[in-house]
């Protein structure tokens, strides 16, 4: 065999199945279902408590795409897509998107200006509570939305898509 | 204090970017460029920005899955050609140049650390009571400065409707049917 080609390859998808339908080894799954949900839960922190603590909506929505791809490598496709498939999380994402935007919105209907905190102006509240600052709790959690199904669905999009030589072109076909 | 300990970093961190495009195979690689990335995460937590620190670790460490796995997934690649001489003589004439006219433009930079803005200290003073905010970070992106977050997320927005569009299961359907 060629050494230089793809070695590892070969010798990993022996030893343990494809891993990317069956996922990885015995250990791996195991480890994964005790710590996907702390993981997730923890991107929900970061997002929650992004107006109290360092952090935000970005940030914490990384951290719960990262618990997702966890789950795509250890499981391989199947399990991913019962909770979160393409369709799914390509509606999050613009849903994100386009709340963040009717925040902005309503900033212009009841404030004046685009993105004016008008929660805040009109309420008021008490600061270092949880429920403190206005609208930006909100935002956050529409950022989070946004940027955990994005970052996921580049992951995923990138995952089942392969580049092949066939004729003298490549071309991007989706795995089997 | 804090100076010196962001030169070293910046060191090491140079040190690693010539890592990256010295080895031969894609994974030191790979392992060379999430160096420098958390090297970077380092230097903000010395400059105290936790924000920005969290934000650049968690990227990093994804990034680092995903360039790990596609390049794991492939072949292994070896890069064996030698360097052509031209495109690096001329890489290292257009270094040059920048070097000279960077040079005059960092004199004018303020110095490190010197609070030179006026905006900085109205956030600093006026932002818990405008925004109710503890964390003046998150008031700045999401309240004064929240039309620029949106900007962003048109940009992470237009990215992902590029992979997906361009990745989708129908595009060889289509050309199937025309070609």
């Amino acid at each position: 065999m060629d050494k230089k080609n793809g070695s590892r390859n070969l010798q990993d998808e022996t030893r343990y199945g494809n891993p990317e339908i069956n996922g990885m080894s015995e250990i791996v799954k195991n480890v994964c279902i005790w710590v996907e949900g702390f993981i997730f839960l923890f991107g929900c922190y970061i997002v929650l408590f992004g107006h109290l603590t360092p952090g935000g909506g970005f940030a914490g929505g990384v951290i719960a795409a990262g618990s997702f791809i966890l789950i795509t490598l250890a499981f391989g496709r199947g399990r991913i897509e019962k909770i979160i498939g393409r369709r799914k999380s390509s509606i999050l994402d613009s849903l994100g998107a386009l709340m963040f935007l009717f925040i902005g919105w309503a900033g212009i209907y009841t404030g004046g200006v685009f993105f004016s905190n008008f929660i805040q102006k009109k309420f008021g509240s008490m600061p270092f509570r949880f429920l403190s600052a206005g609208n930006i709790p909100l935002i956050n959690i529409a950022i989070g939305i946004k940027v955990m199904s994005a970052i996921f669905l580049v992951f995923f999009v990138l995952s089942i898509t392969r580049v092949v030589l066939r004729g003298d072109k490549l071309e991007m076909v989706r795995k089997k | 204090m804090t100076e010196t300990f962001i030169t070293i970093f910046l060191v090491f961190m140079i040190l690693a970017a010539v890592v990256a495009l010295e080895a031969r195979e894609l994974l030191s690689t790979v392992i060379a460029v999430g160096a420098v990335g958390f090297m970077l995460s380092v230097i903000f937590l010395f400059l105290r920005a936790p924000d920005i620190a969290i934000v650049q670790i968690v990227v990093e460490i994804l990034t680092l899955v995903i360039l790990v796995r596609a390049t794991i997934s492939r072949d292994t690649h070896f890069f064996e050609d030698e360097r052509e001489f031209f495109p690096f003589a001329i890489n290292i004439v257009m270094i040059m140049v920048f070097l000279i006219f960077a040079f005059w433009a960092v004199k004018t930079l303020p110095r490190f650390g010197l609070n030179f803005s006026k905006v900085a200290p109205y956030y600093l003073t006026k932002g818990l009571a405008q925004t109710g905010a503890a964390n003046i970070v998150t008031s700045v992106i999401l309240d004064y400065r929240a039309y620029d977050t949106l900007g962003e997320a048109t940009v992470l927005f237009t990215a992902v409707l590029g992979a997906v569009a361009l990745l989708r299961r129908k595009a060889k359907a289509a050309e199937n049917k025309n070609g």
